[in-house]
């Protein structure tokens, strides 16, 4: 499941305290994105997107393919130069300024290793540029390394290392230059899913040793949240929403971003009455009216979709005894066990399937629910969430 | 099982066909020119000796061995003729090779990163001068290159020259005729190697600080290396050892060795010591080749 971590407590400088400078406005963000559009020929690749990246900040684009996240990212590193609007770094505007004179260094994902060259002569590239003397280089060199775990692989060549090594490698070497953002390109996207997860906390570790402002791009959602202090959600060039994983994740601000993040029951419905911090709500598919607490303005008529995360619907042979809870009845189509959790898809007595998930708290079970069983489905109002859009 | 057997005889006969058309057209041929290259010329048909008599048995053979030595070996490398035309045979393709380079990498860098829906075409154009005959276009040049040729007239009819220059029976128009004519086999492989360059790979580059210039000299060049090193031999080998472009647009006192070999052969009749040359021209070709493999290889093994 979603391993959204706390990161309230980022333990930077060894003092524990809140980092979400997002939230202090006496702080300037390191990076921002002014009013920043890119197209190619026809194709709007971001449109007019505003970004503010702080320093020390862990920052994830996240969104599907095509939507204009590595575009971003590539402006920044200079590959691309924007059609409208300003990339700045600190106060400088990077307009014009070449990719090879801009103090961002970037991972990439192919990793673009240079083949003809030895581990050690890739990393030591970015040093050798900046004519620093043979002595530094090579103790800078052999430092990251180590901090990279690679200690010992210096002579061999791209072609001599597994993937997870050549990670390392191309991690090493956006690194030792010591950017002042770090850009990651899907860096675990080539990884299998052990090593990557193993390589999403190494990563995150390294950022807060370092000190150093990652932005990463990825179209993996429990990548970002796993790693990311916040997610920029994007879609079709622009961004759909912005902040923390909780945030993202139990605040979903559309549909869209509620069904790309995690997984998720979208109920539409009719907005019937406001009761206290309860709106309720009447949909085609359950019977009894739906009751979820929000704070948004919702007027009496609006068509509203209720998002619920299938972990916070539970799952029953007995009808629930609590009154306030919502609940709906159905029949078990189909269970996806997957060690921790298992997940039901319960088709209604509507026709629609829902998803409910179950942790896995014991190893046996004395009345397990198996396919076909009659279930009821329950929910409090503070599980879902109310999406006008 | 059977299945399995009859595959691996498959694997073997389809290794075994090049290696049997290597033994009958290049062994077996060379065998042959090294035994006349230890023999003595004579008045007679064919113009060598000793030859093979297996009808006299045991007695035949070893009289033949004897007759065969190495004194044709020490004429020529006793004659300073020979070693000239070696030393210029190798000088021209050297230079030739050079120039191809120089016009080459260009031509096939830019091939590289043109737009893909062009690169059909720009192929097709490279390759396009074979569907004439060589032969035909070296002939071309001779009216181009001629003293009342093409370049002449430009030059003197625009008043850049007040006469006409000799360019024709001149080494010069020798090394314009290889490059002429060689041109395809270094432009073919040199793009094989850029087309393969990963783009991301200079991107990296410039975003470690390195400006395009520098990027191409450490990134693009040393990984072009190999097409460079494929299309030079192709063009330096060949080269060496040309013999229509020399004679066509070579003067007199072009001395390449693949002319001193066919004057050899011809006009003197002396076929011991062609195949000494043509021997002699092997080694001087594959020397350096084995050297250079070995090398390569050698450089492999230290990586791991």
């Amino acid at each position: 499941m979603n391993v959204a971590l706390d990161r309230e407590q980022k333990p930077a400088n060894g003092t524990r305290q809140e980092f979400a400078p997002w939230k202090d406005p006496s702080q300037r963000p390191l990076v921002r994105f002014e009013g920043v559009t890119k197209r190619f020929g026809e194709v709007t690749a971001v449109d007019g997107l505003s970004l503010g990246i702080y320093e020390r900040e862990f920052f994830a684009l996240l969104g599907p393919s095509g939507c204009g996240k590595t575009t971003l990212m590539r402006m920044l590193a200079g590959f691309e130069e924007p059609t409208k609007g300003r990339v700045l770094l600190g106060e400088q505007d990077l307009a014009g300024v070449p990719p090879y004179r801009r103090p961002v260094n970037m991972m990439f994902q192919s990793y673009a290793l240079f083949p003809h060259m030895s581990v050690r002569d890739n990393v030591a590239f970015g040093l050798k540029q900046d004519r620093l003397p043979k002595s530094e280089i090579a103790a800078r060199v052999a430092e990251v390394l180590r901090l990279v775990k690679l200690s010992g692989f210096e002579r061999r060549k791209p072609d001599q290392l597994s993937g997870g090594q050549r990670q390392r490698v191309a991690l090493a070497r956006s690194l030792v230059k010591r950017p002042k953002v770090l850009l990651l390109d899907e860096p675990l996207a080539a990884l299998d899913k052990k090593l990557r997860e193993e390589t999403q906390f190494e990563l995150m570790e390294l950022q807060s040793s370092l000190g150093m402002t990652f932005m990463m791009v990825t179209h993996d959602q429990e990548e970002a949240m796993a790693v990311a202090d916040r997610i920029a959600v994007m879609n079709h060039g622009c961004i759909v929403q912005m902040g923390t994983p909780a945030e993202i994740y139990e605040q979903p601000a559309t549909r869209y971003v509620a069904d790309f993040i995690g997984d998720v029951n979208l109920i539409e419905a009719k907005v019937t009455a406001r009761d206290g911090r309860n709106v309720v709500m009447q949909s085609g598919i359950i019977a009894a009216p739906l009751r979820a607490a929000s704070d948004a303005e919702v007027a009496v008529g609006a068509d509203v979709a209720l998002a619920l995360r299938p972990e916070k619907v539970k799952i029953t042979v007995r009808k629930p005894a609590d009154a306030t809870e919502n609940f709906t009845r159905g029949t078990v189509a189909g269970i996806a066990y997957l060690g921790d959790f298992s997940i039901f898809q319960v088709r209604l007595e509507s026709g629609q399937v829902f998803k409910a998930a179950r942790p896995n708290v014991t190893r046996f079970t004395d009345q397990p629910i198996t396919w076909d069983d009659r279930v009821f489905l329950s929910w409090s109002p503070e599980a879902g969430v109310v999406l006008t859009q | 099982m059977s299945n399995e057997a009859s595959a691996s005889r498959g694997r073997a006969l389809v290794v075994l066909v090049p290696y049997l058309w290597l033994l009958f057209f290049f062994l077996v041929p060379f065998l042959i020119v090294f035994k006349i290259s230890l023999s003595d010329d004579v008045l007679a048909q064919p113009p060598y000796a000793p030859v093979l008599d297996l009808s006299a048995g045991w007695d035949g053979i070893r009289e033949f061995v004897a007759a065969l030595d190495f004194e044709n070996y020490a004429f020529v490398l006793g004659d300073s003729l020979y070693v000239q035309s070696y030393l210029q045979s190798l000088g021209i393709a050297a230079f030739s090779t050079l120039i191809l380079i120089l016009i080459g990498f260009p031509i096939a860098y830019g091939m590289a990163r043109s737009p893909r829906s062009w690169r059909p075409l720009l192929l097709m154009l490279v390759i396009l001068p074979f569907w004439t005959s060589f032969l035909i276009r070296v002939y071309a040049w001779m009216g181009i290159l001629a003293r009342e040729g093409l370049v002449n007239q430009v030059l003197v009819g625009t008043g850049i020259l007040s006469q006409p220059v000799e360019i024709l029976a001149t080494n010069s128009a020798v090394v314009l005729g290889i490059v002429y004519s060689y041109l395809p086999f270094m432009v073919l492989p040199l793009y094989a190697a850029l087309d393969r360059l990963d783009e991301s790979l200079l991107e990296a580059a410039a975003d470690l600080g390195a400006p395009p210039w520098k990027s191409f000299w450490l990134i693009t060049f040393p990984l072009a290396m190999p097409g460079l090193i494929a299309g030079s031999l192709l063009c330096f080998i060949p080269a060496v050892g040309e013999f229509v472009i020399p004679d066509l647009l070579g003067g007199s006192d072009t001395l390449m060795i693949g002319r001193t070999l066919w004057t050899e052969f011809f006009s003197n009749r002396s076929w011991s010591i062609a195949s000494v040359i043509a021997v002699f021209l092997l080694i001087v070709l594959v020397v350096p080749m084995v050297l250079y493999q070995n090398l390569q290889a050698r450089s492999l093994e230290a990586g791991k």
